[in-house]
Order: C-alpha cells, then structure tokens, then sequence
C-alpha cells in the first residue's frame, strides 16, 4: 500500500467514464465483443497503442450524428451551419491546449502519420535537395524514419540520425555534429514509445534554429501524457494523433508556424481546400482548410475537441504525475524480478512506458502468456525496427499506462510476468 | 482461461527447449529462409532429396523466433522424412495446428504455419516453380 495513495486523482472515478475496462476477455477472439467464453477481467496496459473511449467522447460523436450531422463549410442550411461552428471550434480547442496562436495553425489530419507526410511532401519536395540534410534520431517512430528516409531518396537529401546512447537517451554531442549549416530540418520524437525516454525538444529546437533549419516533434506519445506548449518548445512543427488520448481514430492535428504553413503548397487538392477554381487555374482556402482537401472526419474532429476537454478536467500536470507514478512502479517491481530487462532510462526519468524481455521468453510467447491473464501488451518492433536491432533484439514486449490504470493492474501483470518465466525456465 | 496457456502444453515446450532436426546439412538439395514480418521470426530449413527428388529425406531447421514456430518447426522436420513432395505441397494449415494438438489463435497462426511455408517455398524455388523475388508474405 501507499503507492495508490499518491494518486494525482480519483482513478476509480475516471475508470466509471470507460465501460470497456469492465469487460471480461479470455474467450474466442473469432467472436467479437464479450460473450459467456470471456471469463478473466481485463488489464488493458497497451495505451501507447490506443487508449480507450470515455462516455463524453462517445457522447460526441453519437450527438453529432444523431443531432446535427451535415458536411461542413458549405452548407447554408442550419445542420451544416452547426456542423461547421463546431468542427472549426475544434481547431480553437487544439491550438488552446497546445499554445498555439490560433486555428489557422491547426490542421486536422487523419493521424500523427499524416501529418509527417503532409509536411514531408509539401515542404520537403519542395525545399530539400542534394546537399541537404535531414536530421533524426535513432529512436524515430517508423511513421518519422521511413517518411524522410523516402523523401531523402526523392530529393537527395541525407538523413542523418541523431545517436542513442547506452542508457536510452539521445547523445546531444552527437546532435551538435550532425546539425550543420546544411540542415533543413530536424524531426524527432518527443516521447520516445519504445524507450519511453523524454526528448530536449527545446535544446533540439534551439540547435535547430541556430543553424536556420526547421523542428518537427512527433507528439504522439507526449501530448496525451503531459503539458506540452507549442510556443515554450518553440518549435515549428508538432504532431499528434486523437485516439491515444482518449479520442477517436482517424484524427489528429499538425501545428504548423502560420507563417510556414501560409508558405507551403497544398498536399492533397479537392474540394474544401479551394477559393476560385477555373478549367486552368485553381487558388486556394485560407489557413488552415487549405491543408483539409476533401470531406474532413467531421465526428472525430468533434470527438476530438471533448478527448482535450476530458484531459484538460482532469489536468495535464496530474495526467503526467498518474503516468510516472505507474512507470516507475512497474519499473521497479519488473526490475525486481531479476528476471527481465527492460529498455530505456530509469524508472523515474521516463514516460508512462515499460519495453522488456524477459529470459528465455519470446515476446510473443510473453504476450500470448499475458492474454491468458487478461493482461493485453503489445509485443513486436513497436514501429521502431532500427532500434530493436540497434538494441540487439527483434521484439519486446511493452506495458504502457494512461489515466484509468491502476497500480493493481501493474502488479497483475507483474504476476503473469513471473509466472511466464516460470512455465519457461 | 483462454487459449493462450493451452497453446504451451508440454509437447509445445518440449519441442522448443529441444528442438528436433536442428542445425544445417553440409550438401542439401536445396536451402530457403523465410521470416515472419509481424514477429521478426526467420527459420532455415535444408532439405536432402532421395528417389529422383521426389521424396524429403533429411531435414535439418534452423532460425530464431517464439515457441510455436519453433516448436512447430521441429514438429514438422520429423515428419517431413520420406514425405513426397506432392505430399509436402498438400499439407495445410489445418495440418499444421492438428500436429501442434493445441488450438492457435488467430494473431499466432502465422506462427506455426512459418516452417511449413519456408520449407513449401524452397522446394517449389529449387523446381523452378516459384520466382524467389516474388514469394507473398
């Protein structure tokens, strides 16, 4: 006891928001949803993946199509009016909650990948070319590390990577040597989702604009986790994606600097991101609809803007303080078992993650093992192949905590983990 | 409990802390390695033909990855010998989790049917039937 007393809120009451976390697995997988195969209570740990869906962010996605669904932008008629006023207000919440200037720096697309893409392609085609270098790190998400790799090949840019060292962190000696006069752009991730380790995003930004080349942080794993503002990263990108923080999926946001995003060309053309259109010449919307081509994901848009309010009721800070409260529980207590090796800085300097391995077990032999306890993980390269082999192995298993878990769930799969290692040993 | 802990009987086990048919042959017939992309599992099986080749003779398996494509492999190596190849060809999924005695789920499949495929794959490369650029994951 004692851990739970640290609590930065009333856990049970967050869990009352999200009836999934009283599901019951363990059944036949083949038939979706609980049936009377499932017996074993749920431990869901695999929050770095996705997270769950409280009752208000289904609420607004059920309100929106029951009450005032209609496209967006437009319409005269007073569904898409209300359609309109509340997608766009959705921008306002984002770019509130992230500190940025306003919606016009707030492009909603469909995930954290997206929005590497947008910027690669509509920025990076244009500006990179032989002699050029892009800067990354070796703990890049694949969504980062495969996008420059590719637009490195097309335009003749080098992709460099910024070196991780022995105990998980970026090597910043390393990072002042490959961030030269000849970077356009550095794009690393915030909170690493393997290592779990937290970025100098501002150290990066600062080494970046010394040497007149762009930051892209890939938020994905930082925004839903802890306060994160724009303007104190001082950074000119920033990306994260909906459903990891209690959102839908299919949305996510880019902040782009106005200025840039006014700057660059569209990605995707079509209709909503257009003003005049003629059989030669098309120009376009204002920011940021000029980035939003097409029908955009009107509900999740919507839904998304309740995700942040949900996080922001429960506050960020406190968001941050649940997350190292359970990775550094389940940082001691995994390592306690002598049994298991876990990956990345230690417990107390890390985000709401844990990858391991444990001796003797494979990491899908682990997770298999864990399911059986109810105990979802992920197991795999967690999208990071180059650092798996950097790290000598080809999967790990990774728990990862959000705002509803409990230090009870971490000891439950601190329990299996053990027991795993016994069947094996 | 669900099928997980059923998936490590002993047999499972047993065939992955000793598995059967390991290592590499000096002159086989043909060699394919194959690896399973969601896990990063990679088996290697040489294979040694007898009557014209048209039967497997020796199988010797080797690669790193979970219990179940391990153990599958190891399973499958023993009765690969004097197997023909039609019979090789014929042998399907359903083969594969009937040897294994344990029901897989559905995420794990790919698991156990890996040494199948590798093994399949190679013979069909060694008689020109498959183009080895062009093999589905």
């Amino acid at each position: 006891m004692g851990v739970q007393e640290q609590y930065p809120f009333d856990v049970q009451a967050v869990r009352a928001d999200f009836p999934i976390l009283d599901r019951l697995v363990g059944g036949d997988p083949t038939t979706v949803g609980q049936d009377d195969s499932d017996d074993t209570p749920l431990v869901y740990l695999d929050n770095a993946a996705t997270t769950h869906t409280p009752e208000p962010v289904v609420d607004a996605i059920a309100n929106y199509y029951r009450g005032y669904n209609s496209n967006v932008h437009r319409g005269i008629h007073q569904l898409s009016q209300e359609a309109s006023v509340a997608y766009e207000r959705a921008h306002d919440t984002v770019a509130d909650f992230i500190g940025a200037a306003g919606r016009e720096e707030i492009v909603f697309t469909k995930n954290t990948t997206e929005a590497l893409n947008l910027v690669a392609y509509a920025w990076g085609l244009e500006e990179l070319g032989p002699g050029d270098n892009v800067v990354l790190s070796e703990m890049e998400h694949h969504a980062s590390l495969v996008t420059w790799q590719q637009i490195g090949k097309k335009t003749g840019a080098d992709v460099r990577f910024i070196e991780v060292t022995e105990d998980g962190t970026l090597d910043m000696a390393d990072a002042a040597e490959k961030i030269d006069d000849d970077t356009e752009m550095v794009s690393v991730v915030h909170v690493s989702n393997t290592l779990g380790t937290v970025n100098p995003i501002r150290e990066l930004a600062d080494m970046a604009h010394d040497r007149d080349a762009l930051i892209f942080a890939d938020a994905a794993q930082s925004v839903p986790t802890r306060p994160v503002d724009v303007t104190d990263l001082d950074v000119d990108f920033l990306a994260f994606s909906g459903h990891k923080m209690c959102g839908p999926t299919g949305i996510g946001a880019l902040y782009g600097r106005e200025a840039i995003l006014d700057a660059m060309s569209p990605y995707l053309y079509g209709g909503e991101m257009i003003r005049r259109v003629t059989y030669e010449e098309s120009t376009w919307e204002d920011l940021p609809w000029k980035f939003e081509a097409g029908t955009p994901s009107i509900a999740q848009g919507i839904a998304l803007a309740a995700a942040i309010e949900y996080m922001d009721d429960l506050g960020m800070e406190r968001v941050q303080a649940h997350e190292e409260l359970l990775a550094e529980y389940a940082y001691d207590r995994l390592t306690d078992l002598g049994s298991v090796e876990i990956y990345g800085p230690p417990g107390d300097e890390r985000g709401g993650l844990v990858a391991f391995n444990v001796d003797g077990v494979h990491a899908h032999d682990l997770s298999s093992i864990l399911n059986d306890y109810g105990v979802a993980v992920r197991a795999g390269d967690h999208c990071t192949q180059p650092l798996h082999g950097k790290l000598g192995i080809a999967a790990s298993a990774r728990a990862s905590f959000y705002v509803y878990n409990t230090v009870e769930e971490v000891d439950a799969l601190v329990d299996a983990v053990s027991d795993a290692y016994d069947l094996f040993a | 409990m669900g099928l997980g802990s059923d998936m490590y009987r002993q047999q499972i086990l047993d065939h992955y802390k000793n598995p059967r048919n390991y290592g590499e042959l000096e002159d086989p017939d043909f060699t394919h390695v194959g690896e399973n992309p969601s896990c990063g599992d990679t088996i290697r099986v040489d294979v040694a033909l007898d009557d014209g080749g048209e039967t497997i003779d020796t199988v010797r398996f080797s690669g790193d990855g979970c219990a179940i494509s391990m153990a599958s492999a190891s399973m499958l190596s023993e009765r690969l010998e004097g197997m023909t190849i039609e019979e090789l060809h014929a042998l399907e999924t359903d083969d594969i989790t009937e040897m294994l005695g344990v029901e897989i789920s559905p995420m794990r499949v790919k698991c156990a049917v890996l040494g199948r495929q590798v093994t399949q794959d190679g013979a069909k490369i060694h008689r020109g039937e498959l183009d080895p650029d062009r093999i589905e994951e």
